[in-house]
């Protein structure tokens, strides 16, 4: 078998102008990628933008229309055979069979990656120890809970010792602590040596896991970098407080206007207002209160803090990481901004 | 939790023999099967379906309909009747196959053995296998039941094996003709649905149940030419001996060359449609 040319020895991944589309729709526009071994690649993007057409040509489920990819030195196209011995891929619990236990379900994958009887068994062994599945393993896998099934998932992905791993939105609807859990053992695997490429609409989840990111937005990738650097480019510290009474938005925008660098931000549902004020940090603060007290506004939890990647999304695309999405799953929010999100779920009941 | 080493890589570089592709081919073909019959046990509805079912076919239409159905048989409608149930049953069978697949496909599962160094094709053929296996149980515990009813067998072992055997062949067929449209279809409340609308016709405009002479002229014609007539009557004469019902020569080569079309035109169209599943 030949080696890709250009496949590049520290590269496990490398995509180049890869192009995607169904009918009229446009998934990939010409898409380029590349992961180091042994790091952590974040694709960030709403549903939608492109990022599991991505996955799916990656792993030889589909076929791309032009450009290229290359997984651990194997075109996805023409050696797709070598790339499937390669790589493990894991996301919502699809390799889960529910009426079979843990166990079970670990040693079937274990036998379809062609490990003998004995071997399969110790895998599985292996790998509920490491996931902590031990006590159900011998109970049905629909008695367990999201986290659990996820994390059996994840566990059969890894049964063919993949030197890629790619994760599907690996923590979409499980609840924070599994998600936690899941963050552990996605780092625990980069610990080991293992790439991963990691798609998530989470900002927090690429900002906690991922060493580079990607955005991607209608097929196109519109940034990449590191979480500083997609930081750096929104510009600084950013101001940011919640004005309780709606009515004193305007007021409270117009009083803060001439302390930072930009234009503030204001968000009519929740209250929230920010503005970007550069490297002028403590400085900005204390004129925002100033400001605002002189004007007669009642905020809280003012603050000042390094820029989210949920502001670089908004600058990047000028629409939020989840506008996109349907109704039921905003859950993106989570974490830092969970109480944001409740908040504002609460102002859509009541108007 | 304590590091996860997963880059050992178990496979070796380069492609494996073609002797070894298909010797993987037949081991993984035997995991999805044991795989599919471990879940069909473990589900009570399946066994249900697959069991509880054709036995209540068997007892109601031995006991309820039977009675207004004559039938000039040796041994009276239930002889007439079993051979017809067993085809019935043997291609309501594969109800299970095509739900089963766009279960899959829908729920990501096809994917992620796609994304697997495993035989491609032994996702379809373990189906194939595990749901031709449901079926030949389904019909021995038919044969069991029919035998408890007065059903019984008046032309030797051999043949009383061969008429199990073809149940299970055209089974098999109905079966590739249900997993193209598992897979086609995709989704599994509309496969149902579709189901029964090929499959009911199918198996009761036929001489299954009842003499055809007794239904209209026009679905007669029909009746005649629908293979599971062929079927069931071919499965007849090997039960009962060609002699007293319809004989059994052309009945079974047209059987077998109904059987030999269906495989040929909706095998490949299954394993396309499997390919393409997404």
């Amino acid at each position: 078998m030949s080696q890709v040319s250009g496949g590049a020895g520290e590269l496990a991944i490398l995509v180049e102008g890869l192009t995607k589309s169904f009918g009229d729709v446009h998934a990939l526009r010409g898409i380029d990628l590349s992961v180091p071994r042994g790091t952590v690649l974040g694709v960030l993007g709403p549903n939608g933008a492109g990022k599991t057409t991505a996955v799916r040509i990656l792993t030889t489920l589909l076929l791309p229309d032009g450009g290229r990819a290359v997984v651990e030195g194997h075109d996805v196209v023409r050696e797709a055979a070598a790339v499937r011995r390669s790589i493990g891929l894991a996301g919502q619990s699809a390799a889960i069979q529910e009426e079979l236990t843990g166990r079970e379900n670990l040693e079937i994958i274990g036998r379809l990656y062609h490990l003998s009887w004995p071997r399969a068994r110790s895998r599985a062994v292996e790998l509920l120890e490491q996931f902590g599945l031990s006590d159900a393993a011998d109970r049905a896998a629909k008695t367990y809970s999201g986290g659990m099934q996820r994390r059996l998932d994840l566990a059969a992905s890894l049964v063919g010792q993949p030197q890629v791993l790619f994760l599907d939105e690996p923590t979409t609807g499980l609840d924070p602590r599994s998600r936690l859990g899941m963050w552990d053992i996605i780092r625990s695997l980069v610990a080991g040596g293992t790439t991963i490429l990691l798609t998530t609409q989470y900002l927090d989840e690429a900002d906690e896991l991922a060493d580079e990111i990607v955005v991607i937005d209608h097929g196109q990738v519109i940034a990449a970098g590191t979480s500083e650097e997609l930081k750096s480019r929104v510009g600084g510290d950013v101001v940011e407080f919640t004005v309780p009474d709606r009515s004193r938005i305007t007021g409270a925008v117009a009083a803060i206007a001439e302390i930072g660098d930009g234009e503030p931000h204001a968000d009519p549902e929740t209250g929230v207002v920010s503005i970007g004020v550069g490297s002028r940090g403590s400085e900005a603060l204390v004129d925002a209160v100033r400001s605002l007290d002189a004007a007669g506004i009642e905020i809280r939890d003012l603050s000042l803090r390094r820029p989210s990647l949920d502001d670089v999304f908004l600058a990047l695309t000028g629409h939020a990481a989840e506008e996109e999405e349907l109704g039921g799953r905003r859950r993106g929010r989570r974490g830092s901004r969970a109480g944001r999100a409740g908040r504002e779920e609460d102002a859509r009941a009541t108007s | 939790m304590t590091t996860i080493t997963a880059s050992a890589g178990v496979h070796g570089a380069g492609d494996p023999s073609l002797r070894t592709r298909f010797g993987w081919a037949v081991t993984d073909t035997l995991t999805i099967t044991r795989r599919n019959l471990l879940v069909w046990m473990r589900v009570p509805a399946y066994l249900m379906f697959t069991v509880i079912q054709p036995v209540m076919f068997v007892l109601l239409f031995r006991f309820v309909f039977g009675g207004a159905i004559p039938v000039h048989v040796p041994g009276g409608y239930v002889n007439f009747l079993l051979p017809g149930i067993i085809a019935q049953t043997a291609a309501f069978a594969t109800f299970g196959t095509a739900i089963a697949l766009a279960q899959e496909l829908k729920k990501g599962v096809i994917d992620r053995f796609r994304s697997m160094p495993m035989a491609r094709s032994a996702v379809l053929a373990g189906r194939l296998v595990a749901d031709t296996g449901r079926m030949l149980v389904t019909i021995l515990i038919i044969v069991g039941v029919g035998y408890a009813v007065g059903f019984r067998f008046m032309n030797g072992v051999i043949p009383a094996i061969g008429m199990v055997l073809l149940a299970t062949v055209f089974g098999l067929a109905i079966c590739c003709i249900s997993a193209y449209t598992g897979l086609a279809i995709g989704d599994e409340e509309s496969v149902q649905a579709f189901g029964l609308i090929w499959l009911f016709p199918l198996t009761f405009l036929s001489s299954a149940f009842v003499p055809i002479p007794t239904m209209p002229g026009w679905l007669q014609a029909f009746a005649y030419h629908n293979p599971v007539t062929y079927v069931v009557n071919a499965m007849r004469a090997l039960a009962l001996g060609s002699s007293l019902v319809d004989p059994l020569g052309p009945n079974l080569w047209k059987s077998l060359v109904w059987i030999a079309g269906i495989f040929v035109v909706f095998l490949p169209l299954a394993v396309r449609a499997y390919r393409r599943a997404s």
